[in-house]
């Protein structure tokens, strides 16, 4: 039997035309905000301009009798409209994960589509007005006359758990939602206090906003006679919105269509269930006509989730050659005002993973998520991982720094020996299969590792202002969402499956349905190419269907690197079962036993006898005409499958990055970089490239340019693209990428994923890359993103700092000595080197 | 609210049209003339998504009212090329895989059109400082770079009457 694993075939491994392209580069795609519908209204959401106040008085009169407006509608008027408040499918109990202690009900605050009385974030939804024009709705909304008593606001996740902190849910009586606790191998305790090397660090992630260039938008459809809804959503979800708004708005999931027609990106920020969804689909209902609602840019800066935010406090202990002991994280998950359909479970997806691809014989995580007057975090592209990623990876530079090793060789000193069955890793799950050695060795050979140290040695010896930096970073990325069994143990509401139909039509046309909802990452084109190879058939006469819950009535989406390793799975299974059931009809036709038939060269054969064989077309029509069928065979040529993984995939790379920094401006320049990842069998390889770029951009824009940053009231003061910085093209370099592979033990097809390496490997790369080259400077600290402002500051306070203690012996800290929480921030030692 | 009346050549088709003083030429594009391959990605003009050409200059469309474009010659992305008759730099887009999503293509395709045709120098710095007002989220704008130089080879190669080299020699 073939397989897409032995390698390169017709289409797989190779490029194609991308059937995704033609609409797209024509403008003939449609998105969400393209669609038009006769009779269609305007809603636009009314928001709070406070982060905490109640809400005393809602004047609706002159916006209802302004030009065009339709209904006006607060949170008191729609509160019997809501079956459920908006989902969250991943509570945490304040759980111990290993141990069997007791747990406590995790803190899921209530959240509803609008404010009924007190708004907790700045630009939490208080009122919708629907109107004829959009024009005319905004300028209603302007005349929604909304008071506030204002309230006392928390914005920092760390002073929201102090004694006395504003309380963001009073029923609550703390901001603590929950504290989480993983364990493995030898008690972290006792190893860190007698380990000869200890690091500690402190480092936070700031919130990132997701930017999907498409912004959100919802349709809905009423079909009033049937009671039935059609809900257009920019999505990545439309099999979980189907659920939700069913469990939401008390309407039965069999009279709910969602489609998410061409999607415009979304990194994680449409892997939500949104209040905008049900205000619409509510909105249609009473009012009987097509509403529609487009998010604003600004407006999707609040309104839509955020990334990240995280304070982490990573620990090493270690030998004093470098061989780590003990890997301890503990992790304050700043979750905002609620929870969205993620939220708390979002640093889970690191916590098996803080270990990167190294050894570690004990190993602790701990998470505590608390609420903050700010709009809620969630997924955004990696989620959980490169946090995860960035903290080792800090630290591992750091440790080598303090053994004084190169960070390359602490790396492969530390590094898990190469591997092609499942092997236990110190995070306590079974990767998969790799080679790690061979990425960090493929990766500086591509960065031309020895010859950028000679140069940095040459520039540091002449005192150059530009100074050089090489940045090193593995990571290991837990994908392939996931095994339903795990994931009910971490308490997630739902399952990890995916599945898929292959239906040989009359034509000799394939059709393909996937529970997939790609919005980019080309699966229409890739799932595509795998159909093609394995039925024996052109590329051109496979179609593939997504996007729509009628036409693909399970699935469970698009997020977490997950389509390839269990929808494209998914997808070889469904077409293994289609190639056995049509091998019977053939050895019918062909009128030999089942066995005497062998699939070669894309065709059923007699064995032995390659002039008698049956395409699968051919069959196709056989089976549809049902003229000459072997017993009880029916006459429907399809295949189908759903795959639950029985475990994650875990791609893996090396990335590495030559920076220059300009140590009179700050400014950062990346030189270089190097990407070199094995996400298992490449598909195709154009796609996953891709992949890689887009991530890697995204990546460096964390570390380089972007954060959300609010005032003490909790006002988004990056509010707009004009003052949150996405990188354009000028300011991101070009990429060398390069793949090692080691097939996936995990599925069939050797598949891992890639959606999310990039963004994963790329920050801590950028960093230590910053640092490397500021180190004889004794710059050993610095904040994401590293801009020139932050560079800058961090040279300057390292020179200051060299002054002062010039007279003191000694800069670096003794090694084993534990700091408290906190030390670690922005922490400025002497002449390391 | 009183509306005008303005007259444009879109895709050179003749339009006459009533419009309000405050409408954008992008909303009018999409929702008047029904042309939705401009795309809208933001309100600060900050994301190129709805570039078009306004007589031959790329012009973000959420920049302009309709009214200011009396009179004008306008190109959006339906009227560059259809499937089956490319333009060069939309073929270019799609063999160097400089799209992902899409959502941000035809704006970028149009700006990337107008800096061949304005002459640009087409070395990889000078591509991306003149794509700088058109932000992708999705490919790190690594294969865009590649595809406007793909793009732009053919383009200056059919405008000196010679052969495309850069038609299938990029996959």
């Amino acid at each position: 039997m073939t397989s897409v694993a032995e390698g390169r075939q017709r289409y797989v491994g190779g490029g194609v035309p991308r059937k995704e392209d033609p609409k797209l580069i024509t403008g003939q795609a449609k998105f969400t905000e393209d669609l038009f519908l006769p009779g269609m209204l305007a809603m636009v959401v009314v928001r709070s301009p406070v982060a905490h106040g109640r809400i005393t008085s809602i004047d609706t009169g002159a916006a209802a009798a302004a030009p065009g407006v339709v209904a006006v509608w607060t949170g008191q008027d729609l509160a019997g409209d809501w079956a459920a408040a908006l989902p969250t499918a991943w509570p945490i109990p304040t759980v111990h994960w290993t141990k069997a202690e007791p747990t406590a009900e995790p803190r899921t605050p209530e959240h509803w589509p609008l404010a009924k009385d007190v708004v907790r974030f700045a630009g939490e939804g208080v009122a919708v007005v629907v109107a004829d024009t959009r024009a005319n709705a905004l300028d209603a909304a302007e005349l929604v006359d909304v008071q506030y008593e204002e309230l006392p606001v928390v914005t920092d996740p760390e002073a929201a758990l102090a004694e006395g902190a504003t309380i963001v849910h009073e029923a609550f009586g703390t901001n603590k939602g929950f504290t989480w606790l993983h364990t493995v191998g030898e008690d972290v305790g006792p190893v860190f206090e007698s380990a000869p090397v200890v690091v500690k660090e402190r480092y936070l992630q700031p919130r990132l906003i997701p930017n999907a260039i498409e912004m959100r938008a919802v349709l809905v459809q009423p079909l009033t006679s049937q009671d039935e809804y059609t809900i257009w959503s920019s999505t990545q979800i439309p099999h979980f919105v189907r659920l939700f708004m069913a469990i939401c708005c008390g309407i039965p999931e069999s009279k709910l269509r969602v489609i998410n027609p061409n999607v415009g990106g979304g990194f994680g920020s449409k892997l939500n269930i949104y209040a905008e969804e049900a205000l619409t689909l509510v909105a249609a209902k009473r009012l009987g006509v097509p509403v529609k609602w487009v998010e604003e840019r600004t407006e999707a800066y609040l309104a839509t989730i955020h990334g990240r935010g995280q304070v982490q406090y990573m620990e090493l202990a270690a030998t004093e050659e470098g061989k780590l002991l003990g890997v301890r994280a503990r992790v304050i998950l700043d979750q905002g005002a609620y929870q969205q359909l993620l939220t708390p479970g979002i640093p889970i997806l690191g916590a098996f993973i803080y270990h990167g691809m190294y050894t570690a014989p004990a190993y602790s995580f701990e998470c505590t998520g608390v609420f903050t007057n700010l709009p809620p975090t969630d997924a955004y592209r990696g989620a959980g991982r490169p946090e995860a990623t960035f903290a080792i990876e800090r630290a591992m530079d750091t440790l080598a720094r303090r053994v004084g090793k190169d960070p390359a060789e602490l790396r492969r000193l530390n590094m898990m020996a190469p591997f092609n069955e499942p092997t236990p890793a110190a995070g306590g799950l079974n990767f998969d299969s790799g080679n790690y050695p061979a990425l960090l060795d493929k990766a500086m050979e591509l960065l031309g590792y020895d010859e950028l140290r000679r140069e940095q040695a040459e520039r540091r010896q002449r005192g150059d202002v530009r100074q050089l930096g090489i940045g090193i970073s593995t990571y290991i990325e837990m994908c392939g969402l996931a095994p339903s069994q795990v994931l009910s143990a971490l308490n997630y509401a739902g399952g990890g499956w995916e599945s898929s139909v292959v239906r040989c039509l009359p034509t000799g046309k394939i059709e393909v349905v996937t529970g997939t909802s790609p919005h980019g990452q080309s699966h229409v084109t890739t799932w595509a190419q795998i159909v093609a190879d394995e039925l024996g058939v052109d590329y051109d006469d496979v179609e593939v269907l997504h996007g729509d819950t009628a036409s693909s009535p399970t699935g469970l989406d698009t997020y977490g690197s997950r389509s390839i390793s269990v929808g494209g799975e998914a997808l070889y299974q469904a077409l293994q079962k289609l190639r056995a059931k049509a091998a019977k009809l053939a050895a019918h036709e062909l009128e030999v036993a089942e066995d005497d038939i062998e699939w070669a060269n894309g065709r059923f054969q007699v064995r032995g006898a390659p002039d008698r064989s049956r395409g699968i077309g051919e069959l196709s029509f056989s089976a549809w005409s049902a003229h000459n069928l072997p017993p009880g065979f029916d006459p429907v040529l399809e295949g189908e499958a759903t795959w639950d993984p029985v475990n994650f995939t875990f791609p893996a790379g090396a990335h590495l990055c030559a920076v220059e920094v300009d140590t009179e401006t700050g400014q950062l320049f990346v030189r270089k970089y190097v990407a070199v990842d094995d996400c298992g069998v490449l598909i195709n390889p154009q796609v996953v490239e891709g992949q890689v770029h887009g991530g890697v951009a995204q990546g460096i824009a964390e570390a380089q340019y972007e954060e959300a940053v609010f005032d003490e009231n909790g006002i988004l003061l990056t509010g707009s693209m004009v003052n949150y910085r996405i990188p354009a093209a000028s300011e991101l370099p070009s990429f060398t990428t390069a793949h090692v592979v080691t097939p996936s033990s995990t599925n069939q097809m050797g598949v891992k994923g890639i959606g999310e390496a990039g963004t994963i490997a790329s920050p801590p790369s950028i960093i230590n890359a910053v640092l490397d080259a500021l180190g004889p400077l004794g710059v050993t600290h610095i904040e994401k993103p590293a801009n020139p402002e932050r560079i800058w500051r961090a040279i300057q306070a390292a020179a200051g700092q060299r002054a002062a203690s010039s007279t003191v012996t000694g800069g670096v800290g003794s090694g084993s000595s534990p700091t408290q929480p906190g030390d670690g921030q922005a922490k400025i030692e002497g002449s390391a080197s | 609210m009183a509306t005008r009346r303005i007259s444009v050549s879109v895709n050179g088709k003749q339009y006459e049209r009533e419009v309000e003083p405050r409408d954008l030429l992008v909303y009018f594009l999409r929702e008047t003339l029904g042309l939705t391959g401009t795309n809208v990605g933001c309100d600060t003009s900050s994301c190129g998504s709805c570039t078009v050409l306004i007589n031959g200059e790329s012009v973000k469309s959420c920049t302009v009212l309709a009214v200011q474009a009396d009179g004008d010659e306008i190109t959006t992305i339906e009227g560059l090329g259809t499937d089956g008759a490319l333009h060069p730099m939309q073929k270019a887009f799609s063999e160097q895989h400089a799209l992902q999503c899409g959502f941000c293509t035809p704006g970028m395709i149009m700006a990337a059109v107008s800096l061949v045709e304005h002459g640009a120098g087409m070395s990889e710095d000078e591509i991306r400082l003149g794509l700088e007002g058109n932000l992708c989220r999705c490919t790190g704008y690594h294969n865009i770079v590649k595809a406007v130089q793909a793009g732009a080879d053919t383009m200056r190669g059919q405008g000196a009457g010679s052969p495309s080299p850069a038609e299938g020699a990029r996959a």
